[in-house]
């Protein structure tokens, strides 16, 4: 039914979809951004922010700030309107939204397994964990030994159940397995979230797979470049590829064998919308890597509210407050520990 | 203030909005505090941001205005606890002692920290208590528990013990002797147990989680406890159950605990020997109590300081704000090179000057300036906003008026019933305030709208129900404004001099009408028809003749019922309709005269009001004209032939339409039909005469203005105003294609809308009948149709029925519909005669607003 969702669309998500781009216009603007970035304290950040939509949350904050609070607060906003968007969706939006919340998830489980592994307590670790990706028996985790027992104790009961299929071992967990288990999880997550977007079809499936393409690339990228010169093979490299994205299936091949970064710039560069990236890096350096893909995904991000009558303005507003909480995390620090030279470094505008 | 208002007649203040003047005030820094804090109280200066390029952060008093914030982040921080305590702050007493910024910081900041630390203490009692609690309550739930366990047990034993003393030999009974003793030498020393309280709806995960993670070597007992407990962590009341765990083994005790820590479920000591438990249970009970006494004094300790605060929280709230805003204005000035004084501009009203040049003067004064500050009034292009001196009556008037330029979507989401495409219309006709002193429609208003209204609501019951109502607003008036009303309520509030009005009105027409819900009274003197035969009933008009005087005031109540009401009544306020429209739109164009007149314009004075004028009242003026004469004479002449024939036929005889002698000349043997001629004739001329000239005489002024370009500046200002008035030409260039199609479009505009605007007055009529057939029908086939059943039952139904659709249908539902085409008649019938509504509002940096704003 391509090209009929105008028709319909308005019936269940016209609704939430004005609301989401009206908290789309809610983000920060260029201004907002300059003014920050000319701060002096955190008081002159939260007063800044007092003006914008952050106003009502960090009002009541008493004077000595800290980054954590600022961000902490700015998070709860962003997880009060998700909570609110969540309760007013209709079946597909609803299990669309909560799609979102996955990557999240695995993220927290990972964190308290590790956090366990190296002997935090769980409580302080439960503070770290995002509040997206939160579920109920979430601190159990830390009774957990080994990857069957994970699984079979706590994550069977999540949503995250069945990407654990792939990597059900007995093998106690070490950071490298949890790297790799986080992995997994992630590529059968993202596949699961494509296939779901597919089968939506319409505009949702033509631009959520343009954006889920991205995300699986920049994976495949980022797990190239962090597993060289680890002991993980070729094979297994590439099996934490996810099978979908422009790299899928030669790319792919090619980034199994890169030994170094230049190789990996050699064979993303083949790839038209990867190239303008690379080309902004000079040979040999990774560290901008992040940023230049995080403006990309930015661009794309935006571009997803050219369109009407599709769910990825979902997706790409819970993306781009997230980039703003970073960037406010940046900046705050950044004023924090007095390295305003380095304010622009890390900073990703969103407009 | 002295000279205005004191002559023999009050001037007319709402007709144009007061004369302002930018004045530019000097003021040294030491006291630039105080004067701004004065020239707040006196509310009369709107300061115009002289820093708009700097960021909020980067301000003269940044620092002024984060001190404020964090104080009345304080003062939330208390009102949150005074609301949770249940005490409400006191409304403001009589002034206390002033007390300065600084001190109030001081006291705010120890205040808050003592606060701070009675809570802390308090929560920390508060939380030993709720463990305490909920640890008794383990020690009760786990002892019935174990109490029932063992005697279940000592049945079994007694059982056993029999069995074994009959000496009846089974297959099991060596195997269950040498299991009993296994038990007893060694697992019996290993099997654990925990006891403590998980939150209810975690329970079931809980005791999944645990089988799961021991492999279903565990024995759990849960018992609901009936209240609910108080969670110590939260401090928040939860349903909880006392669960006890049995496990066996050191691995699993260890994963027992941990999962007990995931769920949140705290865990108590439990001893199994009876004895022990009892003297425990006494032990935590006496010292609950002593616990209780303690918290409880540290309530009333808490209760104390917040009782204190609440005394003068509103006077504390007052001055921070206040302060705030005085720092706010202070930002909004530009400090001198010199850093010795602060440069202020602004806009006030002439009358004011005396009153300023009074506040700093006192500010200099009071802070023992060395240096008196400096007012002088500048010069400007710039368009001063427009300020309209109201009082509580005229107030709800002249928001009418300035509504006209709010995109309100609260008037188009109540477009009601067959209003609902008229609204949408008025909506998208959008302006702001009035424009500088340009004729304020405010002024008519106070009596149009509710007289129009009132003609589409006219009956002297209803009306005496509103009046009612408005009156007991009115009485109650210094309750309600201290009071939060809801958003319903604050409308009705807001606009009890307009329903006054509108009641007051409602009452006269309805009495000219003659109708009290729907019914007719005999009230100015008998009716002035009778039966001609005595035994005929009141149903037709054919047997009646006339026997009195004509009814001395409104509608004979003999019409009523009769078969010919309907058309005697519509052919009443139908043209009653149009004479009220072509009144009132005549006013309009006389007021574009006075705008005219007063910002010298003369272009628009001959080419615009005069030809406006001629097309108006030779097509409509002449319609009412013979309405009038048609009711004084009781002719029998139809005026739509005539009207319609004006145009088809200007020469044809009219015949025994024909209204009055000379309206087609033909006895003077002059010509056929000269008087209707003539009028279409100047209506005709008018169209190109007020759209070809106007333009063009435009382009002449601007040449000349253009070829003047190194002349003498004018001055004064005469030519300011006249200047602002035509602001799009008067600098800027001049674009004649953009001048003559708006002309064009104004013409158009006019033309059309003289007959649709004239149509559009027949709502007048259209209303009214609505109006008064919807109360005869509630009254006929309601009312008397309960009453008519003879049954008290039935009546009692039916009189209720007829309340609430009188209260709900008739009262509020026509009264908002009547008021809203009131609304649109003089928004878009009256205003769009003469209003520009380009203004913006004046809006003075006052202490007196503050109040009302919201935080």
């Amino acid at each position: 039914m391509y090209g009929f969702e105008a028709l319909t669309f308005n019936v269940h998500g016209g609704y939430l979809e004005a609301i989401v781009r009206g908290y789309h216009s809610g983000l920060l603007t260029a201004a907002d951004y300059n003014n920050l970035c000319q701060c002096e304290t955190l008081d002159d950040i939260k007063m800044h922010l007092s003006a914008t939509e952050y106003g009502s949350y960090l009002q009541n904050e008493p004077s000595p700030l800290h980054t954590t609070t600022i961000v902490e607060k700015c998070t709860l906003k962003l997880v009060d309107e998700y909570k609110h968007m969540l309760t007013q969706a209709t079946e597909p939006l609803s299990t669309f939204l909560e799609y979102i919340t996955y990557g999240h998830m695995i993220d927290n489980v990972v964190l308290i397994v590790t956090g366990t592994l190296h002997e935090r307590d769980v409580q302080e670790l439960l503070e770290k964990c995002h509040p997206l990706g939160m579920f109920d028996s979430i601190a159990t985790l830390a009774v957990a030994q080994n990857m069957r027992e994970l699984y079979r104790l706590v994550l069977v009961d999540t949503p995250l159940a069945p990407y654990f299929s792939e990597c059900i071992t007995s093998e106690d967990l070490d950071d490298m397995n949890i790297e790799i288990m986080r992995n997994t999880l992630y590529k059968a997550y993202l596949e699961d979230f494509y296939r779901f977007c597919q089968k939506l079809g319409g505009a949702t499936a033509e631009i959520m797979s343009d954006l889920l393409a991205f995300e699986a690339d920049r994976r495949a990228v980022n797990i190239s470049i962090n597993s060289i010169g680890t002991e993980l093979t070729r094979d297994d490299r590439r099996k934490l590829y996810s099978n979908f994205g422009l790299l899928y299936p030669y790319g792919h091949e090619e980034l199994a064998v890169c030994e170094d970064i230049d190789q990996v710039r050699a064979a993303m560069e083949k790839y038209p919308p990867y190239q303008s990236i690379f080309t902004k890096l000079s040979y040999g350096e990774s560290q901008m890597l992040d940023k230049a893909f995080y403006e990309e995904e930015v661009k794309r991000l935006c571009l997803a509210f050219e369109q009407q009558f599709h769910y990825g303005v979902f997706f790409a507003y819970m993306r781009l407050r997230e980039q703003e909480i970073r960037n406010l995390m940046w900046i705050s620090e950044c004023v924090a520990q007095n390295q305003k030279s380095r304010v622009h470094d890390s900073v990703v505008f969103i407009f | 203030m002295g000279e205005r208002g004191r002559g023999c007649c009050p001037p007319m203040d709402l007709m144009r909005s007061e004369p302002m003047q930018l004045v530019q005030l000097i003021i040294p820094i030491e006291s630039a505090h105080l004067a701004v804090s004065y020239l707040g109280d006196l509310g009369l200066t709107q300061f115009k941001d002289l820093n708009a390029e700097k960021s909020p952060f980067q301000r003269t008093y940044a620092i002024q205005i984060k001190r404020c914030g964090e104080m009345a982040r304080k003062l939330r921080f208390f009102r949150d606890q005074m609301s949770k305590a249940g005490l409400p702050p006191a409304v403001r007493s009589a002034t206390q002692a002033e007390i300065s910024l600084d001190d109030l910081e001081v006291k705010l900041g120890d205040l808050e920290a003592e606060l701070v630390e009675i809570n802390a203490n308090g929560d920390k009692l508060q939380r030993s208590y709720n463990e305490l609690a909920e640890y008794k309550l383990v020690l009760q739930k786990g002892g019935e528990f174990f109490h029932s366990a063992l005697s279940i047990a000592a049945a079994h034993q007694r059982e056993y013990a029999s069995n074994q003393g009959s000496e009846v030999e089974s297959l099991e009974t060596p195997l269950l002797s040498q299991q009993e003793t296994a038990i007893d030498s060694s697992k019996q020393v290993k099997l654990g147990f925990i006891t403590g309280l998980v939150p209810r709806e975690k329970s079931m995960a809980f005791e999944r989680i645990l089988f799961r993670a021991t492999r279903g070597n565990v024995f759990l007992r849960q018992a609901v406890v009936d209240e609910l407990v108080v969670d110590p962590v939260s401090g928040e009341k939860v349903e909880k159950n006392v669960f006890v765990v049995f496990f066996s083994g050191e691995r699993a005790k260890s994963k027992v605990l941990k999962i007990c820590e995931a769920f949140g479920a705290n865990r108590y000591a439990f001893s199994e020997d009876l004895g022990k438990q009892s003297q425990m249970i006494n032990e935590v009970s006496g010292r609950l109590s002593e616990l209780k006494t303690t918290v409880d004094t540290g309530l009333v300790h808490r209760g104390n300081l917040l009782q204190t605060i609440g005394e003068q929280f509103e006077q504390w709230n007052f001055l921070v704000r206040k302060e705030k805003a005085i720092y706010h204005t202070l930002n909004m000035l530009s400090i001198d090179v010199t850093k010795k004084c602060l440069v202020a501009e602004g806009w006030s009203p002439t009358f004011a000057t005396k009153q300023i040049q009074d506040a700093l003067h006192r500010a200099t004064h009071d802070s023992n300036s060395q240096v008196e500050a400096i007012f002088q009034v500048l010069h400007t292009r710039e368009m001063p906003p427009t300020y309209f001196q109201t009082n509580k009556v005229t107030t709800a008037y002249q928001e009418i008026v300035d509504a006209y330029g709010m995109r309100s979507s609260v008037w188009v989401g109540k477009g009601l019933r067959e209003g609902g495409e008229d609204l949408v219309e008025t909506a998208s006709i959008l302006a702001g305030v009035a424009k500088y002193q340009e004729a304020n429609p405010g002024v008519f208003t106070i009596v149009t709208f509710p007289f129009l209204f009132a003609v589409m609501f006219g009956d002297w019951g209803h009306g005496i129900c509103l009046l009612l109502a408005t009156l007991y607003m009115i009485i109650r008036e210094k309750k309600f404004y201290s009071q939060k009303l809801g958003d319903i309520m604050e409308m009705a509030f807001g606009g009890r001099y307009v329903i006054l009005m509108m009641a007051l009105f409602s009452i006269y027409t309805g009495l000219i009408y003659n109708e009290f819900f729907s019914v007719p009274f005999e009230l100015f003197a008998r009716s002035a028809y009778v039966c001609r035969d005595p035994n005929c009933r009141d149903s037709t008009t054919v047997g009646l003749i006339k026997a009195r005087d004509t009814y001395p005031f409104g509608v004979d109540p003999a019409w009523h019922g009769s078969r010919s009401e309907l058309p005697f009544l519509n052919s009443l306020k139908m043209k009653m309709s149009i004479l009220l429209g072509v009144a009132q739109m005549n006013l309009g164009i006389i007021m574009s005269l006075f705008n005219a007149l007063f910002f010298k314009n003369s272009i628009n004075v001959w080419f615009q009001f005069i030809p406006q004028m001629i097309f108006l009242n030779s097509l409509f003026g002449y319609l009412s004209l013979l309405i009038i004469i048609k009711w004084c004479t009781g002719s029998q002449a139809d005026l739509y032939h005539v009207m319609i024939y004006m145009f088809l036929g200007p020469t044809d005889d009219i015949g025994e339409n024909q209204l009055f002698p000379g309206q087609k000349m033909t006895q003077l043997q002059f010509h056929p039909s000269l008087l209707q001629i003539v009028l279409v004739l100047l209506a005709l001329v008018s169209v190109p005469w007020m759209l070809l000239p106007k333009p063009f005489l435009l382009k002449m002024q601007h040449e000349r203005h253009h070829g003047e370009s190194y002349a003498a500046l004018p001055d004064g200002e005469e030519s300011l105003q006249s200047e602002a008035n035509h602001d799009s030409h008067g600098h800027g260039e001049f674009e004649f294609s953009e001048i003559f199609v708006h002309q064009l479009i104004h013409t158009i505009e006019f033309v059309l809308g003289a007959v649709s605007n004239t149509a559009s007055y027949l709502r007048l009529w259209a209303l009214s009948l609505a109006h008064s057939e919807l109360s005869t029908v509630f009254y006929e086939k309601v009312l008397l149709l309960a009453w008519g059943y003879n049954n008290i039952l039935i009546l009692i139904v039916g009189i209720i029925v007829f309340v609430f659709a009188t209260v709900g249908v008739l009262l509020v539902m026509e009264t908002l519909s009547a008021f809203l085409h009131a609304l649109r008649l003089h928004w878009v019938e009256f205003q769009n005669k003469f209003y520009e509504g380009d203004g913006y509002k004046f809006s003075p940096f006052s202490f007196a607003l503050l109040d009302s704003e919201d935080e």
